[in-house]
């Protein structure tokens, strides 16, 4: 091979890595480009209504709906029966799948490779696949017809915290891996007992990594709609009885969608939602590239 | 009886017929060795037998594994190990492992008295202080880390890693320390510190130290043991084994034949 063929082959090479590397980035701004829109839309049709009444007011009846948008003014009230709903369900459904999706984590952690765990790790695998309305389904038939006697948040807080269980199991269990396995066996050497070792060497060592799968999944499970139409139900002010039905924002926009009167609502509603998720996203990303 | 093991007369270690076996797999066979007070005995041998699954028997480590059994009998200057609580055992017998692990959420301060924090035993703070300073002098990392205790041990030097390691496990005042390979993923500097650590430490501790390291054997330990495949071939004053090796695997071993 002379020279000058080297020559040529190296800027053949180069031109393919530039067509390359366009393509590349071609694609991975078309994947990113439906969020882009979609805050876009969310920013220009929603900002006018975001307001401080907004947050803390209950929503709006249609006929005040309907008044305000034939007098040319913005529609009054707000989401707070949603917003207190949504952080009422959620934070019962964490109460109910940290505590047991971190047990079932470890468990799956310190026995691999056994009979039991590996079923639990498939059931788990499988449950997050299963559509939400199912879950939703199941926790009608367990807790709206024996537990509540109707419709609840306690129904809907049930059907979320199925949901976010699989996702702890799992990020617990990854995150007790990543510890190495000479940190435990240092404490042991101490003569600390096994569950010690547990709770004050691998949760306290894994932390970051726990909050990061629990932020996660409190964001998956925010946005649900669908299991709390059939558990919750919804409710025009703010409840906190947990035995009875209860609202949310998704289930507010669902609402709204299907209200002409009050359609404008969604922008705003969705706009804040989408906030407090990717906030939730952005906060545990930030704490997994923390532990690094 | 091997004729190539010595007898140690009031041994504080005494291993007698001991066998252990992963599953199927016996890694320790029938090993019957005394280990002398305030001495380093060194473990060598080639990869795979053995000398871990030995080291980690003496405090009974080795029980992590499932499937494992254990026959013979250790004693602790005359109390049988394998009916001590683990915790009592352990709190005699240091370990210190092959990569420094000191606990990355702890400070300084902390790691050192982890035994006492992790076990949830309560002591007052003078006297806490007072195990600190006197494991950290111990190990001659005192001077480096006085003013920075409350500083996370991960950010110190492998080395120092490493010594605090063995200060945490100096801080329960044990007579044994059991050492797996301490010094392997430290550089030479760091290694001739913690040879000299040891061979002081054995004043008033009994050291028994893995080791791939030939040169490390040689210059620090007084009792060697040489292991092939789970066997305890040869055993007896490290300056004899080197000169005068009465197996011949021991001296292939020793000459860089296999190994
Ligand atoms: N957890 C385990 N399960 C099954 N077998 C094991 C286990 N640990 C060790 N063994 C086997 O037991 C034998 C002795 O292992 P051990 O770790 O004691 O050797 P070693 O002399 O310390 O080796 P190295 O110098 O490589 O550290 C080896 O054949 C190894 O494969
Ligand atoms: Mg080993």
């Amino acid at each position: 091979m002379n020279a000058l063929n080297e020559t040529d082959n190296t800027r053949s090479r180069i031109l393919k890595d530039k067509i390359v590397l366009g393509i590349v980035i071609f694609f991975s701004l078309l994947t990113i480009s439906p969020i882009v829109l979609i805050i876009g839309k969310l920013i220009a049709k929603g900002y006018k209504q975001l307001s401080f009444g907004f947050i803390v007011e209950n929503t709006p009846s249609t006929f005040e709906a309907m008044t305000a948008i034939s007098n040319h003014e913005t529609i009054p009230g707000g989401i707070a029966n949603g917003l207190v709903g949504t952080l009422l369900m959620v934070a019962m459904a964490a109460a109910i799948a940290i505590p047991v999706g971190i047990i079932a984590g470890i468990y799956l952690y310190e026995t691999p490779g056994k009979f039991l765990p590996n079923l639990i790790r498939n059931v788990s695998d499988i449950l997050q696949g299963v559509p939400s309305i199912v879950l939703g389904l199941i926790s009608y038939m367990w807790v709206v017809k024996h537990v509540t006697n109707g419709f609840s948040a306690l129904a809907g807080s049930v059907s979320l915290a199925i949901m976010m269980l699989p996702m702890i199991v799992r990020s617990t269990e990854e995150t007790f891996k990543m510890i190495p396995q000479s940190l435990k066996e240092a404490a042991l050497a101490l003569g600390v007992p096994y569950y010690k070792v547990i709770l004050k060497v691998m949760i306290p060592t894994g932390f970051s990594g726990l909050l990061t799968g629990i932020l996660l999944a409190i964001g998956r499970v925010m946005g649900e709609t669908a299991p709390l139409m059939l558990t919750a139900l919804g409710s025009s002010v703010i409840n906190l009885n947990i035995a009875k039905p209860t609202s949310a924002v998704p289930l507010l926009i669902w609402e709204f969608y299907n209200d002409p009167n009050m359609v404008d609502l969604i922008w705003s509603s969705s706009l804040l939602l989408m906030i407090i998720v990717l906030s939730l996203n952005v906060i545990s990303k930030q704490i997994a590239a923390g532990r690094k | 009886m091997n004729p190539n093991i010595v007898t140690i007369k009031d041994p504080i270690l005494t291993i007698e017929d001991l066998s252990i076996a992963y599953d199927k797999k016996v890694a320790v066979k029938n090993v019957t060795v005394g280990i002398k007070k305030n001495s380093v005995t060194a473990i060598m041998g080639p990869s795979g037998c053995g000398k871990s699954t030995l080291l980690r028997a003496l405090n009974r480590m080795h029980e992590l594994y499932e499937n494992i059994t254990t026959t013979g009998s250790v004693r602790l200057n005359d109390e049988d190990i394998f009916k001590m609580s683990t915790i009592r055992l352990r709190r005699k017998m240091g370990m210190v492992f092959q990569r420094p692990n000191p606990f990355p959420t702890m400070s300084i301060y902390e790691n050192v008295i982890a035994g006492y924090k992790l076990n949830g035993n309560s002591i007052k703070k003078k006297e806490k202080d007072e195990i600190v300073e006197r494991s950290l002098r111990d190990v001659a990392l005192w001077d480096e880390v006085k003013d920075s205790l409350n500083k996370k041990g991960t950010f110190l030097s492998g080395g120092q890693q490493q010594r605090l390691c063995i200060a945490r496990a100096l801080a329960f005042g044990p007579e044994v320390i059991l050492l797996d390979e301490p010094t392997s993923a430290l550089d030479p500097i760091a290694t001739s510190k913690i040879e000299d650590l040891l061979i002081k430490l054995k004043e008033h501790y009994t050291i028994v130290l893995v080791t791939h390291n030939m040169s490390q054997a040689a210059r620090i330990s007084d009792y060697s043991m040489f292991m092939y495949l789970g066997e305890l071939v040869e055993y007896g004053k490290t300056k004899n084994m080197f000169t005068n090796p009465q197996d011949k695997r021991t001296e292939e071993y020793l000459t860089g034949k296999f190994g």
